[in-house]
């Protein structure tokens, strides 16, 4: 379902993502994890045709990514980090938004609509603007939408961050039950080891912009000879803490709290 | 429903639900209109221009579409971090109907903003000379909002935040604003500012629409008018050339 083949991304000095290859099957939830400038988001961000590699090949539903891009977009769903939402509209606006652009039929598109709101429990809420809702409903939201074309694949980036474990169960309970149900096709990253080992059949650690190493959550645990992802992990990728480069992204998200622009 | 159409219905949707923006945004132009016009309208009278309100209601007019415009496509750089123009990006759509349809719906948000002030500007002595222009001016109306919105849309695929925005501010927008004949007659002016003023499409969207409301313009409104479109479609290839090239 996902083939990425010598998959390359520079910065013109930075080599962010070096020579990575990786496959994941129909059906498989696959993990991708990382420290910080790992390489992560730069990997999906290619994935999904919001960057262009350097060098390197992307099949996703046997769709090449860069000849053919439109019908890469087709096959998949994405839930980002940071919320893609439009504030100013409610979230029926939202889902019917996304149902336009990917061209989901007229007759079709209320029922999904009712179909994925209730699924996430927010049809009570479909008229409310999406900037009264708090973080975990808009990512409530967010999963709902991108399942508006019923993709083959659905991309997360930290899709449970900041929530509480409440919604976090919610969230994991849906990703699972479209897993099983409709043999959904799962990429996610994260920094939550203990929900990679329970949800993930196969994780990728990704670090310095080469995958190191790839296999089952007990494999990987074997391997290393640890008792727990998160001590894999460590072991594979060291305790250093990694300083990010900041990026615009985060200077606008700090320069917003102190001054609005007009 | 196509992709164009949700993306313009989403440019208004916004503005509408926005009540204080909507009041806000018309501060500016009123006060200058009543500021200006109370305040140079004796002068300008003396030195035999003629009732200033009357010459400067649709530079005001003008004023409020090119910012409001302006700001519709510059919201792109707010979308571009925060997110929404991911959403955007990564569906099965051209890069070209998302800049079309949002070119579009900010352009008719600022035609929008431009008839109220023009409604608003009959409660300070505005008086359109021509019913059957009326048309016209809207068409010269909606041309500035195309080519400026088109703009704004173009800066923001090259920016990365806000900062470069200030510089286009002050070098690029406020001069053409000012060399436009909206606030002033251009007669006077030094020669060498004319190289400036003849490329300013807002030279010719001024004048046409002063034209039209009040019937009083240097040059031929079909000549206005063939200049500003060939500019809008010159500005809205541009955009969608920077916009299509934007990586997140």
């Amino acid at each position: 379902m996902i083939d990425v083949t010598n998959l390359t991304k520079r910065f013109n000095t930075l080599t962010a993502v070096d020579n990575i290859s990786f496959s994941v099957s129909k059906g498989e939830i696959f993990a991708f994890l990382g420290p910080n400038g790992a390489g992560k988001t730069t990997t999906i961000k290619m994935v999904t045709t919001l960057l262009r590699p350097t060098s390197g090949k992307i099949l996703l539903n046997g769709n090449d990514v860069l000849q053919n891009p439109k019908e890469a977009r087709r096959s998949f769903g994405i839930v980002f980090q940071d919320p893609s939402l439009d504030d100013e509209l409610t979230a029926y606006e939202n889902m019917e938004f996304h149902a336009v652009l990917y061209k989901v039929p007229k007759d079709v598109r209320k029922i999904r609509i009712e179909q994925l709101l209730t699924f996430v429990e927010l049809w009570d809420r479909k008229n409310d603007l999406v900037k009264n809702f708090s973080g975990g409903m808009k990512r409530r939201l967010e999963i709902a939408r991108g399942l508006i074309h019923h993709p083959k694949i659905l991309f997360l980036d930290e899709p449970t961050l900041g929530l509480d474990p409440q919604t976090r169960t919610h969230i994991w309970a849906y990703i699972k039950d479209l897993n099983e149900k409709e043999e959904m096709t799962i990429f996610f990253t994260t920094h939550y080891m203990d929900e990679a080992e329970k949800v993930a059949q196969r994780i990728a650690i990704i670090d310095h912009g080469r995958i190191i190493t790839q296999g089952t959550p007990n494999e990987l645990k074997e391997s290393t000879k640890t008792n727990s992802l998160e001590d894999a992990f460590l072991k594979l990728t060291g305790t250093p803490i990694r300083e990010e480069e900041v990026n615009s992204s985060d200077r606008m998200r700090l320069g917003r709290r102190i001054r609005r622009p007009h | 429903m196509s992709t164009i159409y949700i993306l313009w219905l989403r440019q208004l949707k916004r503005y509408l639900r926005s009540k204080s923006r909507i009041v806000g945004s018309l501060g500016q132009p009123l006060l200058f209109l009543v500021a200006l016009g109370f305040g140079f309208g004796p002068i300008f009278q003396k030195a035999g221009g003629g009732n200033y309100i009357q010459f400067l209601t649709p530079g005001i007019i003008a004023m409020s579409i090119l910012f409001t415009a302006l700001f519709s496509g510059i919201e792109i750089i707010w979308d571009k971090q925060f997110g929404f123009l991911k959403e955007t990006l990564v569906a099965p759509v051209s890069r070209l109907e998302i800049m079309i349809g949002r070119t579009f719906g900010g352009a008719t948000v600022a035609l929008m903003q431009g008839v109220i002030v023009l409604l608003l500007s009959f409660i300070v002595g505005f008086r359109i000379t021509n019913i059957w222009l009326v048309g016209l001016a809207l068409v010269f109306m909606f041309i500035i909002a195309i080519i400026f919105s088109a703009l704004g849309t173009a800066i923001a695929s090259l920016l990365n935040d806000m900062q470069g925005f200030q510089l286009i501010m002050n070098f690029l927008i406020m001069p053409l604003f000012f060399l436009s004949g909206a606030l002033f007659p251009l007669n006077g002016l030094p020669k060498a500012l004319n190289s400036i003023i003849k490329i300013n499409p807002l030279t010719y969207g001024v004048d046409g629409l002063r034209g039209a409301l009040t019937s009083v313009n240097n040059f031929y409104l079909v000549h206005d008018l063939l200049l500003l479109g060939g500019i809008a479609v010159i500005l809205l290839i541009i955009g969608s050339y920077l916009f299509s090239k934007i990586q997140v």
